[in-house]
């Protein structure tokens, strides 16, 4: 759990709106999303495919692929507002002050240059470093993040490695210039199963040791269980719920998250797989009027129906429903429910 | 990698056979050399001789093999329409087409891909949609149109620069060039662009569209997180991934300037060898033909052979393969 909470947090983000342009309207694909992230703190992000975690993710990396853009709130980082900056500025803040890692390690590396070329040219864009003081850093770097026989795989060229070396390798470009933040985005969904455990543990333990953030998007509940302090659940382009991840996994206030923990069985947290949600998201086009979980919900009331649930205190954490006390495994909380 | 090239190596002589045969076809079943060797008077009797002589009552094999054999060392026997040595012939006029094909080349390389560039990275702008349209008139429009059109604006009413022949030319050894003469380099001005323009934008939009294709690769996404600057992204990453079709295109492409120079040479009277094969075609002139279509094999041959070894100075994945997969897993 963060430990830091009380400490000014190291990422703000303030009524984020991210919107698609189209010819028929305006796509609204995140709707007022707020949260902060503390310094050295794993905020988990997950959600249903669509729920708008990747665009939250870019959108603070700054790297919205247009006619995407950013519609309204801010974002913080150390206090300095970075949503609003001239791309040139932005770039000196990515790979500085945030780090970002994708999805496919297979793909992030370009073919053409070695991963020690990949690195110093990093590391020689943000710091002001030799040539071979900065292949001395890579080199470290890359000892760090275990490559085995590092003096000889940095003239390597990337398709010589695994995909989970190649992870590795994008683990160590995107810490080289000792980002605050590092903005992971499925990091290991495009890898062998048995590896996914090893790079989840190597991101946590060189952040720990690095006192460096993350935002982990993810599928995997049993990876947020173990990785973050933290968890945000995100359905439909909004929060759903927010709050510390034991709090999260074994009381989820909101029905959206029950849904998801009763779909993970291996975390054993209910045994009846019945939760599991029937239904699928809606499309950005079709989002029903009141509460966007409404025509999957179990526990649906009238207010449902017409009005919007903001995110409101539920036990430790905090949740967008209407009925969180009664979609809770655990204690009764707040008392902002109404009979419908 | 030796494999590969030796591979290539034989394939390429395979290619150069069958150029041959052609060649050898033209010779054997195109009209009868010895009519166009000998006067009206010449009687059966001396003909035969001469036939026998010139070993042409051999089996065909045996012929195409003495063909061949000629031809590696340069012999391609006596023009019918001048007497002079084929191969003299052809490496006289040589130095006019190698030059004016390498200045269209130059001239497509370094205006068409920048434009490439300049397209692909802002396809939006409008500097971009009208050279998109330009480049479509470029590649429909046919060459002689282009170069009659040259003329009339830059020789006819400008009088900036000569219409025909090759201007001043200095001779360093048996070579004949342009390059050292303010004359002959204007006259290869309008030459050079009448040949490089289709090149040109086929290049850009080869060029274009490989890095519309690149701009959305992960791997530039991810160097955008890394915080590269704009110009490492745009040409350390992406160009520098655009160039193996480049260079394939470019390779093709050069055989072709040199092939279909014809026209242009046709157009601007450039004594080069494209002018001396319609001269040839005219007069039925069989081994001059046979030469030319050899040359031109051999020049597509050479230049796709080239073109193999680029690939492995720009792409490690083809270079040492999977050496070291072992390290990883
Ligand atoms: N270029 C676009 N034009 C219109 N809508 C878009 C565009 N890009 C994304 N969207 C929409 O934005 C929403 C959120 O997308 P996002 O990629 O953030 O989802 P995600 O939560 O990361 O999902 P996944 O788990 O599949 O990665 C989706 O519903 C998608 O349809
Ligand atoms: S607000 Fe209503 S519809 Fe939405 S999740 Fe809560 S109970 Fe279900
Ligand atoms: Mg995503």
């Amino acid at each position: 759990m963060a430990a830091a909470s009380n400490n000014p947090p190291l990422l703000e983000v303030k009524n984020l709106r991210v919107e698609f342009p189209t010819r028929r309207g305006t796509l609204l694909a995140v709707d007022d999303v707020s949260f902060d992230i503390a310094p050295g703190e794993v905020l988990g992000v997950v959600g249903e495919s669509g729920a708008g975690k990747s665009l939250t993710g870019n959108a603070i990396i700054g790297l919205l692929e247009p006619p995407g853009r950013i519609a309204g709130g801010e974002i913080r980082l150390e206090g300095r507002r970075i949503d609003n900056l001239p791309y040139e500025e932005m770039r000196k803040v990515r790979g500085a002050r945030i780090g970002a890692i994708f999805q496919d390690p297979l793909t992030s590396l370009n073919p053409l240059y070695s991963v020690g070329r990949q690195l110093v040219e990093t590391i020689q864009t943000h710091l002001p470093l030799s040539g071979s003081q900065a292949r001395a850093r890579a080199l470290d770097l890359l000892k760090e993040v275990g490559i085995p026989g590092a003096e000889m795989r940095i003239d390597h060229y990337p398709h010589q490695f695994s995909g989970g070396m190649r992870q590795r390798v994008v683990i160590a470009l995107a810490l080289c210039a000792g980002p605050r933040l590092i903005v992971a985005d499925e990091p290991t969904t495009a890898l062998d199963v048995s590896i996914q455990a090893q790079i989840i543990a190597l991101l946590k333990r060189l952040c720990r040791e690095h006192g460096t953030a993350v935002m982990l998007v993810t599928h995997d509940m049993g990876v947020i269980a173990e990785t973050a302090d933290r968890v945000a659940v995100m359905y439909a382009g909004r929060i759903a719920e927010i709050g510390p991840v034991r709090d999260v996994v074994k009381h989820a206030q909101h029905p959206y998250t029950k849904g998801l923990m009763g779909s993970i069985p291996s975390l054993g947290v209910r045994t009846e797989r019945l939760t599991q949600i029937d239904g699928a998201m809606p499309r950005l086009t079709e989002i029903p009027k009141g509460c966007a979980f409404n025509p999957r919900c179990t526990v649906l009331g009238q207010r449902c129906m017409v009005e919007r649930p903001e995110l409101m205190a539920a036990g430790a954490s905090r949740a967008a429903c209407w009925h969180h006390d009664r979609g809770g495994v655990g204690q009764p909380v707040a008392k902002e429910t109404v009979n419908a | 990698m030796l494999a590969f090239i030796l591979r290539r190596i034989l394939q390429s002589i395979a290619v150069l056979l069958a150029v041959g045969l052609v060649a050898f076809s033209l010779f054997r079943y195109v009209g009868d050399p010895i009519n166009a060797m000998v006067g009206q008077d010449t009687t059966m009797e001396q003909r035969e001789e001469l036939r026998q002589k010139l070993g042409l009552n051999d089996p065909a094999p045996i012929q195409f093999a003495k063909f061949i054999a000629n031809a590696a060392r340069g012999n391609f026997g006596l023009s019918y329409r001048t007497s002079e040595p084929v191969g003299r012939m052809i490496l006289e006029r040589m130095p006019a087409t190698l030059e004016l094909s390498f200045c269209a080349a130059l001239f497509a390389l370094f205006v068409g891909v920048p434009m490439g560039v300049y397209t692909g990275l802002y396809p939006r702008h409008w500097t971009s949609r009208l050279l998109q349209a330009i480049s479509l008139i470029g590649i429909s429009l046919p060459t002689f149109l282009i170069g009659i059109l040259l003329i009339l604006i830059f020789a006819v009413s400008l009088h900036w620069l000569p219409s025909f022949g090759r201007g001043q030319t200095v001779q360093i050894g048996w070579w004949t060039t342009n390059f050292l003469t303010v004359k002959g380099l204007q006259a290869l001005i309008l030459p050079s662009i009448t040949l490089g323009l289709f090149q040109l934008t086929l290049l850009m939009r080869l060029v274009r569209s490989e890095m519309l294709e690149v701009m959305r690769a992960d791997y530039i996404k991810f160097a955008r997180a890394r915080g590269l600057t704009n110009r490492a992204i745009n040409f350390g990453h992406a160009l520098k991934n655009t160039l193996v079709p480049v260079i394939t295109v470019t390779g093709l492409q050069l055989g072709a300037l040199i092939a279909f120079a014809i026209v242009t040479e046709t157009v601007f009277a450039w004594p080069g060898v494209g002018q001396l094969f319609i001269q040839s075609v005219q007069f039925s002139d069989i081994p001059v033909m046979a030469a030319y279509l050899l040359l031109i094999g051999l020049l597509f041959v050479l230049i796709n052979l080239t073109v193999d070894l680029l690939y492995f100075a720009v792409d490690p994945r083809l270079r040492g393969g999977g050496l070291a997969r072992a390290g990883g897993h």
